[in-house]
């Protein structure tokens, strides 16, 4: 839920990173904490397994500037994608004002995406959030195993399987090379930031 | 999204200032469950993060408050983590918001608990406008 402070004259947004396990959520954050680290005071908090695994979730606070004169501070959360934690993932949609939803583009992955991206709508639907409603972007990870011999799910195979009712802004990219996850941070921004337009006027 | 009123949030800075740090708390924030800081006043003298530490809280808070419903617990009434030097105080003020503290050996559990009621009840006067 995000929040107007206009006291300090400045608005607190979160957006939360969700997918199966291993998807690329941690790594899209990491890119980002490095490619902006100037304008990231803190440093991401991580709540990991012994296995470098998200346990909790990861955190990320980012400053993007001002908008009609209040400071925009997103909030960057991860949720474990592990099959186990999702008592810990519905905790991490608590107020969640805009996803990514992160996919693997392995054919191997094809329902871990599916059967995450089902939790997720019934997740949502237990903080009374509806999928259609809530801004949403995907993100097709890992193009960058192309050519490298392992089996992957074409673009319109990823769009039939979890975009095909959803109809919403999708990129192909590569968290871990950096391709294509700045630009799905705009979107998921400037998505959720319409979605409060009026309140911000 | 919400907002809170400028006087709503200057009425939660003073009472946090007249009844928290006024008895030694050395820091006391208003974060929402989402995590979002809602009001944070401290004594000058604490230099933590205190957007990743209201993230944390409240995560932790949502994982005790889970924790319980498992149990057939609606809530544990005492969320308190002691340190040497500083120890943390959570409480639920409302089904959106939260009260932490975070205070010294010089004051006591029982006499904060009892301050943090007090301060429970104006804080939803306050919200409730």
């Amino acid at each position: 839920m995000g929040f107007i402070n206009v006291k300090k004259k400045e608005v607190q947004i979160k957006i939360v990173y969700y997918g199966p396990g291993r998807g690329g959520k941690t790594t899209n954050l990491d890119y980002i904490n490095k490619k902006y680290k100037q304008r990231i005071k803190t440093e991401m908090v991580s709540i990991k397994t012994h296995g470098d695994r998200t346990l909790f979730f990861d955190f990320l606070p980012v400053d993007i500037g001002k908008i009609h004169g209040f400071d925009i501070k997103i909030q960057l959360y991860t949720v474990p994608g592990q099959v186990k934690y999702n008592a810990t993932r519905k905790l991490v949609l608590k107020g969640v004002d805009g996803i990514v939803f992160v996919a693997d583009l392995q054919k191997e992955r094809r329902d871990s995406n599916l059967k995450s991206l089902e939790q997720m709508k019934e997740n949502l639907l237990t903080h009374n959030k509806d999928v259609f409603k809530i801004p949403l972007v995907l993100q097709y990870n890992k193009i960058d195993l192309k050519g490298q011999g392992i089996p992957l799910l074409t673009v319109e195979e990823m769009e039939q399987d979890l975009n095909q009712e959803l109809k919403v802004p999708f990129f192909v990219g590569s968290a871990l090379a950096g391709d294509n996850v700045v630009e799905t941070l705009k979107k998921i921004i400037s998505m959720t930031l319409i979605s409060f337009r009026k309140e911000l006027q | 999204m919400y907002n809170v009123s400028q006087e709503q949030l200057e009425t939660i800075d003073v009472v946090l200032k007249e009844d928290l740090l006024s008895i030694g708390v050395h820091c006391a924030i208003i974060i929402d469950v989402a995590g979002n800081t809602i009001a944070h006043l401290d004594n000058g003298l604490c230099s933590f993060d205190a957007v990743s530490f209201a993230a944390l809280a409240a995560g932790n808070f949502a994982a005790v408050d889970a924790m319980a419903k498992l149990v057939g617990e609606q809530q544990f009434s005492l969320h308190f983590h002691r340190g040497e030097n500083e120890s943390i105080h959570f409480s639920k003020v409302n089904e959106d918001i939260l009260l932490i503290c975070i205070f010294g050996q010089d004051v006591s559990l029982g006499f904060l608990r009892l301050k943090t009621t007090e301060v429970i009840d104006k804080i939803r006067l306050i919200w409730g406008r």
